[in-house]
């Protein structure tokens, strides 16, 4: 009887911290929501979504900022995931042990780098010598900020990356290379599509991490809120969600319009990261049913 | 990385506070009127551009009256004023002065704001020492930072595109930039700075960006301008004498960007903040003022 009290206090406890992170995301989005969603009535929808972002004129069109982050997480991503793949199948599948086990803490070592650091490096060194390598006005730009945060997402995507190739059994690698594959053909067509749904996981936290990031980002990309016109927006300075709630939330008085707007910006954030990962959720899913039904 | 730096100097002046209270050394400043021995405790906060002399300030303030701890913070015109509403600082620094609504906010919780000029500030325009353009009109800066000119050419330079630098919103620097230079200081107009000005967190990133790109322009208060930066003579007017920024220029009033630097407080100040604010505005604090870069108030006028 004792035993069963003690076993479903502790069931118990265990049930409320699992709860507790659901109940925490729910709180931050009722906070989110209730301090937001005034923006709504105080703005009228064509101005905030407009192509002008400069507060203390009351210009609130949030188009230049969120086409600002998605530019540069797109860059982000598209700088970390062959890099990060690359790294971690080198890691899992081609690294002799002992380099194996000095690379892995070394590659999750940079990921405790300080992000302000990372951005000083980007105004000290990278900016200036993109700016006269590729002849571009200047160096504070989407470019720059995409390359710092393909570097902040790498150490997630690899490490997370090459658990997912380690994770693959032995016995796959085995039967392909008893059948005549070469190692790149093991690689390429057994032990990645094995492995596909922590990959997947892995670019996700990954480009989670880069839509996050603040400070690198206010340092480096120029915060010009500029709508992209063409490609060349990679190359120009843009402004990001992120980087104007850190500039801007500090000097806002508590319950105007421009407070609000800046929590109606952290909703369509929160919203945007929530849609990167239910879809990566439901093509895990997805793909956990079809391997289902072909391994039946 | 301002923010950061601040907090250290922060935390510099509070060890110095504690290691050097020594009230021995010193003459009492001129306006001296503080009860000695009164322990008191002033928390100060607001504009980037005053930060530097407000730390100096409580700093040579601990030998004429070490019963006085001063921390100083920075975070821009708009925080040190938003805290002044919230009622957690006693003095807010403010570039700019203080705006209707933020007068109103802090009325509404029963004081009357309390304004001090406590030292003036020219605002420097500068270039990249590679650039050959060394003179600009108003008119010419306004056409620049609104988007009108955008190659260097226009202005009498090399074929280069423009690059922009502008402070955050949040500065002081920034809205005085627009009313005065961008607007011309004329109310009616409603120019705007073009939407790829790059908007920069701090005078030291403006400062990094312009010693290494010879596109680049930016505005910055005369204190922060190193000697590796290039300093555009202004003139306010089409064929007026192009002027450069100095103590001088701006006292008599012939370099036309140059504004007052503020201090606030909610309601008349009183025992140790008082005598801290005549303090400031004695001679020997306004020597602190020349030794940074920015130009003194009172005395020889």
């Amino acid at each position: 009887m004792a035993l069963s009290l003690r076993e479903r206090l502790i069931t118990g406890l265990i049930k409320a911290s699992g709860y507790s992170a659901i109940v925490f995301v729910l709180l931050i989005f009722y906070f989110l929501l209730q301090e937001g969603t005034p923006a709504l009535s105080q703005v009228p929808l064509g101005t905030l979504f407009s192509g002008r972002w400069y507060p203390i004129e009351d210009y609130f069109g949030l188009l230049p900022l969120i086409s600002g982050s998605l530019v540069v997480t797109i860059g982000a991503g598209l700088v970390a995931f062959p890099l990060g793949l690359g790294t971690a199948i080198y890691i899992a599948e081609i690294a002799p042990r002992w380099m194996r086990e000095i690379l892995k803490p070394l590659v999750e070592l940079l990921a405790g780098l300080p992000s302000v650091m990372l951005g000083f490096l980007g105004i000290i060194v990278f900016s200036p010598f993109l700016r006269s390598w590729l002849d571009i006005p200047t160096g504070l730009s989407a470019l720059t900020a995409s390359l710092l945060l393909g570097f902040i997402s790498l150490p997630t995507i690899v490490s997370v990356a090459e658990d997912a190739l380690d994770a693959v059994p032995k016995a796959y690698r085995d039967a392909a290379l008893a059948i005549g594959a070469t190692e790149w053909q093991t690689i390429w067509r057994v032990t990645v599509p094995a492995a596909r749904t922590g990959i997947l996981t892995a670019m996700m936290l990954g480009l989670g991490r880069a839509i996050g990031e603040t400070m690198t980002v206010m340092m480096v990309a120029g915060n010009a809120p500029v709508l992209p016109r063409g490609l060349d927006i990679f190359l120009s300075p843009v402004r990001t969600m992120t980087a104007t709630i850190a500039a801007e939330m500090g000097e806002v008085a508590n319950g105007s319009t421009h407070y609000h707007v800046l929590f109606f910006v952290g909703i369509v954030l929160f919203l945007i990261s929530l849609s990167v990962n239910v879809t990566a959720s439901i093509i895990i899913f997805r793909q956990g049913k079809r391997a289902e039904r072909m391994l039946s | 990385m301002s923010r950061s730096r601040l907090i250290f100097l922060a935390l510099l002046l509070l060890t110095l506070a504690a290691g050097c209270a020594d009230p021995g050394e010193g003459n009492p400043s001129s306006g001296d009127t503080a009860s000695p021995g009164e322990a008191a405790y002033i928390e100060n906060m607001g504009s980037d551009t005053i930060v530097n002399l407000a730390l100096a300030w409580a700093e040579a303030y601990q030998t004429v009256n070490g019963e006085v701890r001063i921390s100083v913070t920075g975070g821009g015109s708009g925080t040190g004023l938003a805290a002044l509403v919230n009622g957690t600082v006693d003095i807010a620094n403010a570039s700019r002065q203080i705006k209707d609504e933020e007068r109103a906010a802090i009325q509404a919780n029963g004081f009357e704001p309390v304004e001090f000029v406590i030292a003036r500030d020219a605002i420097a325009i500068i270039v990249n020492p590679n650039n050959p353009v060394s003179e600009l009109t108003l008119q010419q800066l306004s056409d620049i930072y609104s988007g009108v000119i955008t190659n260097w050419s226009q202005v009498g330079g090399e074929d280069r595109p423009i690059v922009k630098l502008s402070r955050e919103t949040n500065s002081g620097t920034h809205v005085y930039f627009l009313e005065e230079v961008l607007r011309l200081g004329d109310k009616e107009n409603k120019t705007l700075f073009s939407p790829d000005a790059l908007l920069l967190p701090s005078s030291e990133v403006i400062s990094a960006e312009v010693r290494q790109n010879p596109n680049a322009i930016g505005y910055d208060g005369l204190g922060y301008v190193t000697d590796d930066l290039k300093v555009v003579a202004v003139s306010a007017t089409v064929g007026g004498a192009y002027v450069l920024p100095s103590a001088d220029t701006v006292n008599d009033g012939t370099y036309p960007i140059a504004r007052d630097l503020y201090m606030y407080t909610a309601g008349q100040p009183t025992g140790a903040l008082l005598a801290y604010l005549e303090w400031i505005l004695s001679p020997a604090a306004q020597e602190i003022v020349t030794e940074l870069g920015f130009v003194p108030v009172g005395g020889g006028e």
